[in-house]
């Protein structure tokens, strides 16, 4: 029997999306590189070797070699899975928060809410970037500071979204229900709201992941991100500025993995948005 | 009295709200202004009136979803309105509510034994194996096959899940369920079916309801006793036989000549209440009723008529009849 539940007709929607299927492609494609990493990369993402120095694309070395002769494809390969961490790790956090503190000014309102409402307006005055960029340059520039400085100055759309769910949801007769029958108020923020608050924090969360590459990129590039010789996209970058005018291939093929990298993000954020409620489709 | 089941002296619900967009002063809607009512145990109280006279506003007050401005509650002889959260928590076994849409009602997210189960977990009922016994037993009690308990709310009717919202107001054996409106978002055919149901778990349970609607017919059918609401005033309380023989205020016999009768042969007078019902912003001076009424006489414009018992059991506020 074919019953029409919503996530049949999620389903359904999602795979009529080509964008969205597109999508999703590129992200499992990245995510079967960054955990096959090891097995997939032609050479070892460190070795250096002086005698082969910014090769062209060849047989040997299917995206030339950089600088100190290191393959750039292996070196990306590698490098995807501080994209795809860095992305992870700092949507993460992000939503962590922003749900926590958007499900709190939700539900209680009143002081509650103006109080964290406040404080996220606060935060959107800061023009985020700089402010990575400061926090970095005053804390130690490593991986984990990264994520963590990522993580934590992107959460202020999630507060807003999940606050706008949790104003509407909880007026639902279900949830006058839950607490009719003596729930606390933490099983009913988070086992009976936040569950159907769920698909918008999806969305966000996915095109959440593309900013947050951007981002670590271009702190990479800067040369406050991840630092040499960790091979990662926007560092392999900064190596190609260098010599973009004998080695374009330094340049190129990071960028375009960037590129498609986030793009992929983006259309399957917005394919599942699309997939979640039609109407909402612009 | 301990034939007294749950008690409201005076109470009130006023709801603050902006007066304008830029405008900072605020103003109260009076959704339930000075109410005083008993509900026996053992009984049927119907509450009717208006959409937007505070019938539901009553029924979350009593039940403490909100607050009340002013004024007592009383279940089962115990003041409830300043109660600590814990003891409130343990009262909720005693104090349920079916609502009035069946879509809304039900969290989509979960299966029907675990809407039915919740309940007894918070209160910690039963290990795991008496907990799906107890929900296979609910579900048969209210008419529905226990197969049917690991599917989902938007898998069923309107009907059936109404009664799985009635099991789980059933779950924890209440004393007192207050029904908001339970048959007025489905077909008249299931409403029927709801309404025997309610009646025979009436029966089998020792149930006190407090059953809210708009549908005097319904109302007289199920309930002992009836009350009916204006713009937040109870304006006459009597048993339902007298209500729809010998009703005395004016807003009534409207609301009663607005009941279709099964018999094409009988000419009925229908009274066509003029305008809306007033703003509870703004109130009427006087009798909230006389901008309405047929009868409308000179006091009722300067005074509110007290409610008062005309005979025993039957209360009206009406300067008619005082």
């Amino acid at each position: 029997m074919e019953r029409k539940t919503p996530k049949y007709l999620f389903w359904r929607r999602f795979t009529k999306n080509g964008l969205a299927v597109c999508g999703s492609i590129i992200v499992i494609l990245l995510f079967f590189v960054a955990a096959f990493a090891p097995s997939i990369s032609p050479y070892d993402p460190g070795q250096i070797n002086i005698k082969d120095m910014l090769q062209p694309p060849s047989r040997y070395h299917l995206l030339g070699t950089d600088q100190l002769g290191r393959d750039v494809l292996s070196r990306m390969i590698w490098g995807s899975r501080i994209s795809l961490m860095v992305g992870f790790v700092a949507v993460g956090i992000a939503t962590v928060i922003g749900a926590f503190l958007g499900a709190l000014a939700g539900y209680y309102g009143k002081w509650i809410d103006t109080v964290i409402m406040r404080f996220v307006d606060i935060m959107l005055c800061f023009p985020a970037f700089f402010l990575i960029l400061a926090v970095i340059a005053i804390l130690e520039p490593t991986i984990w500071n990264v994520m963590v400085v990522i993580g934590l100055t992107s959460w202020m759309g999630v507060t807003r979204l999940v606050r706008a769910e949790f104003l509407s949801l909880r007026e639902r007769d279900f949830v006058k229900a839950a607490q009719a029958i003596g729930s606390k108020d933490v099983r009913v923020i988070f086992l009976h709201i936040l569950p159907n608050a769920l698909s918008p924090i999806w969305v966000s969360a996915t095109l959440g992941v593309a900013a947050a590459i951007l981002t670590e990129s271009a702190l990479s590039f800067l040369g406050i991100g991840v630092q040499p010789p960790t091979p990662s996209w926007g560092n392999i970058l900064t190596a190609g500025k260098d010599n973009i005018e004998i080695a374009w291939w330094l340049s190129l093929y990071p960028g375009l993995a960037i590129l498609i990298t986030v793009l992929g993000y983006n259309l399957l954020g917005e394919g599942i948005r699309d997939a979640i409620d039609p109407r909402l489709k612009t | 009295m301990r034939d007294d089941l749950v008690v409201l002296e005076n109470l009130k619900k006023y709801f603050a709200v902006k007066a304008g967009f830029f405008s900072l002063k605020e103003v109260t809607i009076k959704a339930v202004d000075d109410i005083n009512l008993t509900i026996r145990r053992g009984e049927t109280l119907g509450l009717v009136g208006e959409s937007g006279c505070g019938k539901s506003t009553m029924g979350k007050l009593i039940l403490k979803l909100e607050e009340p401005t002013e004024g007592r509650i009383f279940f089962d002889g115990e003041d409830i309105t300043a109660c600590s959260k814990e003891r409130m928590r343990e009262l909720r076994r005693e104090l349920q509510i079916i609502f009035q849409d069946p879509y809304s009602s039900l969290n989509p997210r979960k299966t029907v034994r675990k809407i039915v189960e919740e309940p007894l977990i918070i209160h910690g009922i039963g290990d795991r194996k008496e907990r799906k016994e107890r929900v296979k037993e609910l579900l048969r009690v209210v008419g529905l096959r226990q197969e049917y308990m690991n599917r989902y709310p938007h898998e069923f009717s309107g009907g059936q899940r109404q009664r799985i919202g009635i099991a789980r107001a059933l779950s924890l054996n209440p004393k007192l369920i207050i029904a908001d409106e339970p048959v007025s978002a489905l077909d008249v055919s299931v409403q029927a079916q709801i309404i025997n149901l309610l009646n025979s778990l009436q029966e089998d349970f020792n149930l006190t309801y407090l059953f809210i609607a708009h549908d005097l017919s319904v109302v007289e059918y199920v309930s002992d006793r009836v009350a009916v609401m204006y713009l937040g005033r109870i304006v006459e309380l009597t048993s339902s036989q007298t209500l729809y023989n010998d009703a005395k205020h004016p807003y009534t016999e409207a609301l009663l000549s607005a009941v279709p009768v099964p018999d094409p042969r009988r000419e009925k007078k229908r009274i066509v209440l003029k305008g809306d019902p007033p703003n509870p912003i703004t109130p009427p001076s006087g009798c909230y009723f006389h901008t309405r009424c047929r009868y409308r006489m000179s006091i009722c414009e300067r005074e509110y008529p007290p409610f008062k018992e005309i005979t025993p059991g039957h209360s009206v506020a009406c300067h008619l009849v005082a």
